[in-house]
């Protein structure tokens, strides 16, 4: 019996979406743009964390060692800083790569050239370029390295110099830069998920609305509560899964419009190959939360009428 | 087989719209209650098809209140229960064939036998060429055919026509009436509302007389008289 009822419930759904034409075309409508801005807030949060991790990237620490600096005690200090759940990356410049690199940056200068055959011996030291993960954990990279004991080799510190304090005030600034417009993405996102979700429902609703004496007739008529509410609850799932199916087919055009003005403006990432990089989860995303979002408004919808 | 024992019901208002009604309807009985327009009969319908509580007194079907019923045995009961109403109240979205269809979906028949009733029924109120067309693609008295169908399709104990014929000519309200008829010669219970004398009249049946939430009249073989 529950199998019976429960075809004649999924086929009743799709008879009333067909039927009630109209109505289903609205709901479907509200149902795309509204899967359509999700699907957008999800490709712009991309779009704003790719800018962001470019910016960030260009940020990093760099300490400068003595020249008589072993490379034991640089690798020491590496493996330490490695172990720091601050710290994404390190990169270790040795002396070598550091002389081959000025030369390399002043090989039209003949001056620096000549004078550095002059001094016959190489003097630069190695450096390590640290990355953090965020940038306001950079401070406390900077804080760790002055006291790290293990620094001082007899006596004498075998750091050079830490350009962290000459760039201090540019990545506060930018530390802070990168949160506020975290903060703002998130909040932007929450605001529209919200609104777009209150909309849908209300859309929902109103189509139920329509159909109120219908649920008192079927009450009078005998009818369960879930017998009444299943074809409901059918309906705002086909709803949502032609919602989802046409927000990402209008996605398409619109991302491919977009896609060299955001490879400018963004630098890095291009909606479009983002989009078609990432197709099945965003229709995955899409098709999930309007079905979802069609089934519990058409739930919730028919709950008030149901009081009979 | 129905039993009301002090019936009032105090719409929130304050109108008393049944103060103190007592009265027992047995087995095979065609009743008609009548009265003028808010002397209380819908509200005595309601009371009985526990669309609204009573706000004293009790509603008794065999010997269960229905008014204390859970939602599942209220359910069972209104499948037991065939109901008409004057503006037929059908499923707009829904054809002549599944009005009647739902009704037995709801009585959790199985499709063969919805396949080989639901013709039938619509044949016995001479609907037959109109099997699938939508309600508003009929006339009022077709509407209140299909109506008809559906309160008898599950072979109900009792039917309930609440001023079935209210907006229909005389012609089909003879029509309807005379349906109405074969179907409690057949052997189930009806309860009538109605205006109209003419009906009352020729009926010659059991007649209940409303004025103002009371009963001033109750005759085996009642003639509309207020």
């Amino acid at each position: 019996m529950r199998s019976v009822n429960i075809r004649r419930v999924i086929k009743t759904g799709f008879i009333n979406f067909w039927r009630s034409g109209v109505v289903s075309f609205a709901s479907v409508l509200v149902m795309t743009i509204t899967l359509f801005i999700i699907g957008s807030l999800i490709i712009g949060g991309a779009a704003l964390d790719s800018a962001l991790s470019l910016v960030k990237d260009r940020v990093d620490v760099n300490i400068y060692f003595r020249t008589d600096a072993k490379d034991e005690d640089i690798n020491n200090l590496k493996t330490a800083l490695m172990a720091l759940s601050e710290v994404r990356s390190i990169t270790y410049t040795s002396r070598e790569q550091a002389l081959a690199d000025f030369k390399e940056r002043h090989k039209d200068n003949s001056l620096i050239t000549s004078s550095l055959d002059e001094i016959g011996d190489n003097p630069l030291g190695a450096s390590l370029s640290v990355k953090a993960k965020e940038p306001s954990q950079y401070e406390s990279i900077a804080r760790f390295l002055e006291s790290d004991q293990s620094l001082v080799v007899a006596g004498v510190n075998i750091v050079d110099k830490i350009n962290f304090y000459q760039n201090k005030m540019i990545i506060d600034r930018l530390a802070k830069i990168v949160k506020s417009a975290e903060n703002l993405g998130f909040a932007i996102t929450l605001l529209f998920v919200a609104i777009v979700i209150l909309v849908t429902f209300n859309t929902i609703r109103l189509a139920i609305f329509i159909a109120k004496e219908e649920i008192a007739i079927m009450r009078l008529v005998g009818a369960s509560n879930w017998y009444i509410r299943g074809p409901f609850v059918i309906t705002g799932i086909i709803y949502g899964f032609v919602g989802a199916l046409l927000a990402t087919i209008v996605m398409y055009p619109t991302t491919s419009w977009l896609g060299q003005a955001t490879e400018n403006f963004f630098g890095g990432i291009n909606v479009s190959n983002y989009y078609l990089q990432n197709f099945f989860q965003i229709f995955l995303i899409l098709l999930v939360s309007g079905m979802a979002l069609g089934a519990v408004s058409s739930f919730l919808a028919v709950r008030k009428y149901l009081r009979v | 087989m129905i039993y009301l024992e002090k019936v009032s019901k105090k719409y929130p208002n304050n109108t008393m719209a049944l103060s103190g009604i007592t009265f027992a309807i047995n087995k095979g009985e065609f009743v008609s209650i009548v009265g003028h327009s808010g002397a209380g009969k819908s509200t005595i319908l309601k009371m009985i098809i526990a669309e609204d509580a009573p706000t004293s007194g009790n509603v008794f079907y065999h010997s269960a209140d229905i008014h204390r019923l859970g939602r599942r045995d209220i359910l069972d009961y209104r499948r037991k229960v065939g109901i008409v109403f004057q503006d037929g109240r059908l499923l707009p979205n829904k054809t002549a064939y599944e009005n009647i269809a739902f009704a037995m979906e709801v009585a959790g028949r199985q499709d063969e036998e919805i396949e080989a009733d639901v013709p039938g029924v619509l044949k016995l109120v001479g609907l037959q060429d109109k099997i699938w067309n939508f309600p508003h693609e009929l006339s009022g008295g077709e509407r209140q055919r299909v109506a008809i169908a559906r309160a008898i399709i599950n072979q109900p104990d009792i039917i309930i026509a609440d001023e079935p014929t209210g907006n229909l000519d005389p012609i089909n309200t003879v029509d309807i009436i005379n349906i109405l008829k074969k179907i409690n010669e057949l052997g189930t219970t009806v309860i009538l509302t109605t205006h109209n004398k003419n009906v009352v009249d020729a009926l010659g049946k059991r007649v209940i007389t409303l004025d103002s939430g009371k009963i001033v009249r109750d005759e085996k073989k009642g003639k509309y008289a207020l």
